[in-house]
């Protein structure tokens, strides 16, 4: 499996042969609050990167989630939309959102790594 | 930005914080909203509202026959220390703010919201006259406590208000300073709201936190009012909605409803040829949200009305929402479909509250 890798709207990816998995940063669910939503792409779809490709609401507000690599959705986590309180418990573990076949493995390579995402992460918050 | 007395406190304790009518208010600590919900309904919570408005006008029976001019309230038969849910209206019936007015000794007290309260005092300023003294505190906190432990808590600190039954207020004392509670809220639960001054109202949270009652931010405060099915200024009701379209006739004292007052006209109107939209609770299916400004539409796809509060219910564990339907949806369990990020999600009509509120309607009013 790759190294994780973090795109500017809190999601992260890592992909092991030509499947990505995509879910939220453990920072962004600390910005939401409390999960009570998720909605997840269908099975079947092409998304793009940057695009949207769900949803996910708390207590406060929606807010779209995208996907930072392009590709066909071959699986979606449904337990995550059956309990949303997962995605706050284990954000990077066992609450992914969706895996990819990934169109180009190149676009990997314009994401971040742990290290930038969280300099990146604390930059924005201030 | 305005801060409240409490605003250290609430830093101490993790707060975030947001930008609300003009306050920075804590939106929540560091458990999250849907962990203070259940404190507030299971156990203790405290709420910082001293960004409310708390407006004295001093006076006699004079004043009560010129606040009822005002205000569709029967003030006659209020007795001293009684307190009772109003508005101020426009001539139009439309709400300029709802708020809690109190009997005291020496006059009313008058709970105002925050964005509304320099509005508020301007228009009942120059209704009133010169006649009679009226100031908008700057020095007095106001604190809501809130929830099944805070009367045993609460009473420890200040003996005697739990002999209070709920709307009736007291003055008590705390630290030997004068404080004013009323048993009274807005979450659904029973609970007290103290008005206290800036320089005692640090020590009174912290010895409220020390009995084991907790600070509770305004993320919480909206989902407990919504569950308790009641009404958010500026969302649920506002200029263009009246008490009888809100759902809320029962606030309008049923021995002035062919009084003079603003809005009175329309009131009577209303009353004799019904209204054409009413406030009515909303259920979404499954677990999708209706958030505020969300349209609402009948099976043909017309649309008859739109969402003015939507949230998750953390206590009833579903969706759930609030909103205007054309008066031929009012009907519990009427079908509807809410227009959401594009789609449409099929919802029903349901009873408010959502909650089943538990006020303390027992014993006697006391107050010292």
């Amino acid at each position: 499996m790759s190294e994780v890798k973090f795109s500017k709207e809190h999601e992260w990816v890592t992909i092991k042969d030509d499947v990505a998995t995509i879910g939220i940063t453990k920072h962004a669910t600390e910005l939401l609050g409390d999960i009570v939503f998720a909605e997840l792409p269908e099975k079947g779809t092409s998304v793009t990167k940057d695009g949207t490709a769900g949803v996910v609401e708390s207590t406060k507000a929606a807010s779209d989630v995208y996907t930072p690599i392009s590709g066909e959705v071959v699986d979606t986590n449904q337990s995550i939309v059956d309990d949303p309180s997962k995605i706050n418990n284990d954000p990077e573990g066992d609450a992914w959102f969706f895996k990819l076949k990934v169109k180009d493995l190149n676009e990997i390579n314009s994401l971040m790594s742990r290290e930038e995402y969280e300099k990146f992460a604390k930059e924005s918050t201030n | 930005m305005n801060k409240t007395a409490l605003y250290q406190l609430h830093k101490k304790f993790n707060a975030k914080f947001v930008s609300f009518a003009g306050y920075e208010m804590p939106i929540q600590y560091k458990d999250g909203i849907i962990a203070e919900h259940n404190l507030t309904r299971k156990k203790s919570g405290i709420f910082d509202v001293s960004h409310m408005g708390q407006l004295f006008i001093l006076g006699d029976d004079k004043l009560t026959d010129k606040l009822q001019d005002i205000f569709p309230t029967d003030l006659k038969n209020l007795s001293v220390n009684q307190s009772r849910y109003s508005f101020l209206m426009n001539e139009n019936a439309g709400i300029y703010d709802d708020l809690i007015i109190t009997k005291i000794s020496n006059g009313y007290m008058i709970i105002l919201n925050a964005a509304c309260k320099e509005k508020d005092f301007e228009i009942i300023k120059s209704k009133l006259g010169e006649d009679f003294k009226i100031s908008l505190s700057k020095d007095l906190s106001l604190v809501a406590v809130q929830g099944p432990d805070s009367k045993n808590l609460i009473e420890k600190i200040i003996p005697g208000v739990n002999k209070l039954k709920f709307m009736f207020g007291g003055d008590f004392k705390f630290n030997s300073n004068k404080i004013y509670v009323t048993r009274s809220g807005y979450t659904g639960e029973d609970g007290f709201e103290i008005s206290i001054n800036n320089n005692d109202v640090v020590k009174f949270v912290e010895a409220l936190i020390s009995l084991g009652s907790n600070l509770i931010g305004l993320g919480a405060r909206d989902t407990l009012r919504l569950e308790a099915g009641l009404c958010l200024y500026g969302n649920d009701i506002d200029e263009n909605t009246s008490p009888l379209e809100a759902n809320l006739k029962w606030a309008i004292s049923k021995n002035r409803i062919n009084s003079n007052f603003p809005g009175s006209k329309q009131i009577q109107r209303q009353i004799n040829e019904g209204v054409t939209k009413l406030r009515v609770g909303i259920k979404p299916e499954g677990k999708i949200i209706a958030r505020e400004s969300t349209k609402i539409f009948d099976e043909n796809n017309n649309q008859i009305g739109k969402i003015t509060s939507g949230s998750f219910g953390p206590s009833v564990k579903s969706p759930i929402a609030m909103g205007y339907v054309n008066n031929t949806y009012t009907k519990e369990n009427t079908k509807i479909f809410l227009e959401i990020r594009g789609k449409k999600v099929s919802a029903s009509v349901c009873k408010l509250p959502f909650y089943k509120k538990n006020y303390h309607k027992g014993d006697v009013n006391v107050g010292s």
